[in-house]
């Protein structure tokens, strides 16, 4: 092949062909939106309300008004500082726990696919017996005894339990690339193992490790609203899962506080939903066998 | 220059590395500067694992790997890296020796990362640009191009500028040519044989007796793990002593004989047995031709 007949197209290079086709991907753009759209709601909105979200401030139980854009709660409370606040604590859950999950899972990963042997045959038995603990039981019993419970202890036991599977496909994944020649040829250039795995490994696991972060982010934001919903989150913030929580527990349902309650719901469903719209997307950007031409 | 003294490799295998197999028993030979030193045998002779040990991509069970007189297994990072100065490999497999997500040119600026880092862009830049010219490559059509743009023969060709980028005494060339077409052979063989007059020593591993004959002064005819038979070439491919090593020569099919002709006869041969004994000792059989055969 010479020079003169190379098409352009190929001379873009994957990671332009990646962003062009990313932008252009409606999935990806909705998904990246709404997601983008709670993010600042969550990050800026709590500048606007009061700082303390249980503060009674106003009438109770009032449906939404232009005072009160969400209505207040049995007791008062402005939802829609709580819903901001919320909003903050659950991307804060999310970046926290699904960071924690994936840096422990890479890692784990790497170093048992890299380095193979005895290495493996343990960090693969640590990642089973991590993966079969029933992990819901175990945050119950350690969240139970945590006398007093933030937002940032919730994400770090969530991070704690959710990298297991991360480090199974990591492992999986660097097992066949490291057997690679190319693997052979940094080492014979002199390279030690953090950057061949840094500079060979990863960039083409670049795509599927994206995709992992964006699903554990998700999932570490669904577990945090179980979590809360069955009363063991945050002791001292306002969660997303803990609204809902409290408009059971003063039987919003039954007397009509619709308010109360659907906004927090529907956030959580519309980030973690376009979370994995935003995944599917992806996968069509990297597959170039799924994309709609 | 590069000697191998007994060289041993056992794998550990099965859970907890219970098991144990070994690929290389008791290798010795040397290879010097300016010789061909082929390495031929079957899948599972064990001769991808001598390269790949000489290269230091794997250690060594048992036994010693000297370069001029210095023992470099289990050698430490830094002594590791002044030994790739020296000693450099190209592999079977051009398309898995590229990253197919960077510029096939990276293979050659990494080096300049690693070895080089003070030089100079414009005059490592003229230093490429030679070393890609003596293999035979026109560096306009191949830098800047990714792996899948360039053919077979010009990938392998580029992992030996590669090696040449450093002072290199010893290359190990794993089957580099079987991956290539008949046409693109030719050149990258008589490319090596270019590198010897270099006073190169190549390692050339491979299971075409021909391509060995053709290149090679030495050879080395390995069997279960351990040499059968190793010697000059002519004598060894002309009066092959041990019996595999004659089967081996009448398996070689001719251009001019069909498989309907009278078959070949081959001789029985010891099984695989307890691969952890010493294999049966070489006796020299002639001046530089030893077998592994009784008296």
């Amino acid at each position: 092949m010479t020079a003169g007949i190379t098409p352009d197209a190929e001379v873009i290079g994957e990671r332009g062909e990646h962003l062009y086709f990313a932008l252009r991907n409606p999935k990806v753009v909705i998904g990246l939106t709404v997601v983008t759209a709670l993010l600042l709601l969550g990050v800026f909105g709590p500048f606007f309300v009061s700082a303390d979200p249980n503060e009674y401030i106003g009438p109770k139980s009032t449906a939404p008004s232009g005072e009160y854009w969400l209505g207040t709660t049995y007791f008062g409370q402005d939802v829609f500082a709580q819903f901001v606040h919320g909003l903050r604590s659950s991307y804060v859950v999310g970046g926290l726990g699904g960071g924690i999950a994936f840096v422990i899972g890479l890692s784990v990963g790497f170093t048992a696919g890299y380095r193979g042997g005895i290495v493996d045959e343990l960090l693969n038995m640590l990642t089973n017996v991590v993966l079969v603990l029933p992990a819901l039981a175990v945050l119950i019993v350690i969240s139970s005894y945590l006398e007093v419970r933030g937002v940032i202890a919730q994400g770090i036991i969530i991070g704690l339990f959710s990298w297991p599977w991360v480090a199974r496909a990591v492992r999986a994944q660097s097992l066949t690339l490291r057997n690679r020649d190319y693997v052979d040829l940094a080492r014979l250039t002199g390279k030690r193992a953090p950057q061949i795995i840094l500079k060979e490994i990863m960039p083409n696991m670049a795509s599927y490790l994206l995709m992992t972060v964006i699903l554990l982010f998700g999932g570490a934001i669904l577990f945090a609203a179980m979590l809360d919903f069955i009363g063991l989150g945050p002791t001292d913030a306002v969660s997303l899962g803990t609204m809902m929580q409290q408009s059971m527990a003063w039987s919003s349902l039954h007397l009509g506080l619709w308010w109360w309650f659907v906004p927090p719901g529907m956030a959580i469903t519309a980030i973690v939903g376009s979370l994995y719209i935003t995944n599917v997307g992806l996968d069509e950007v990297f597959n170039p066998k799924l994309r709609e031409m | 220059m590069l000697e191998l003294e007994n060289v041993w490799k056992s794998y550990r295998v099965g859970a907890l590395g219970s098991k144990r197999l070994t690929a290389v028993r008791d290798v010795s030979f040397a290879i010097a500067p300016g010789e061909v030193l082929s390495v031929v045998g079957e899948s599972g002779s064990g001769k991808t694992t001598i390269g790949k040990m000489v290269l230091q991509l794997i250690s060594v069970t048992n036994g010693s790997i000297r370069l001029n007189g210095e023992d470099i297994t289990a050698a430490r990072h830094s002594r590791r890296k002044a030994y790739y100065r020296r000693v450099q490999g190209v592999f079977q497999d051009p398309f898995s020796s590229y990253n197919p997500i960077f510029k096939a040119d990276r293979v050659l600026e990494t080096v300049r990362e690693s070895f080089f880092p003070e030089s100079k862009r414009s005059e490592w830049d003229g230093k490429v640009e030679r070393t890609l010219l003596s293999v035979g490559l026109d560096p306009g059509a191949v830098l800047r191009k990714y792996p899948h743009q360039l053919s077979g023969g010009q990938l392998q060709r580029m992992l030996i500028a590669r090696a040449l980028l450093l002072d290199i005494e010893v290359l190990v060339a794993d089957e580099i040519i079987s991956m290539l077409d008949a046409s693109t052979r030719i050149d990258v063989l008589n490319l090596l044989g270019g590198l010897k007059q270099r006073g190169l020593g190549v390692l050339f591993i491979t299971h075409d007796l021909s391509l060995a004959n053709y290149i090679s002064e030495r050879v080395i005819i390995m069997r279960h793990g351990a040499v059968v038979e190793m010697g000059a070439t002519g004598k060894v491919f002309g009066d092959p002593r041990h019996p595999y090593s004659r089967n081996l020569l009448a398996s070689v099919p001719q251009l001019h004989r069909k498989w309907s002709d009278a078959p070949t006869e081959l001789e029985a041969l010891e099984p695989d047995g307890d691969r952890d004994i010493a294999p049966p000792p070489l006796r020299e059989v002639d001046e530089d031709h030893w077998a592994a055969i009784g008296p």
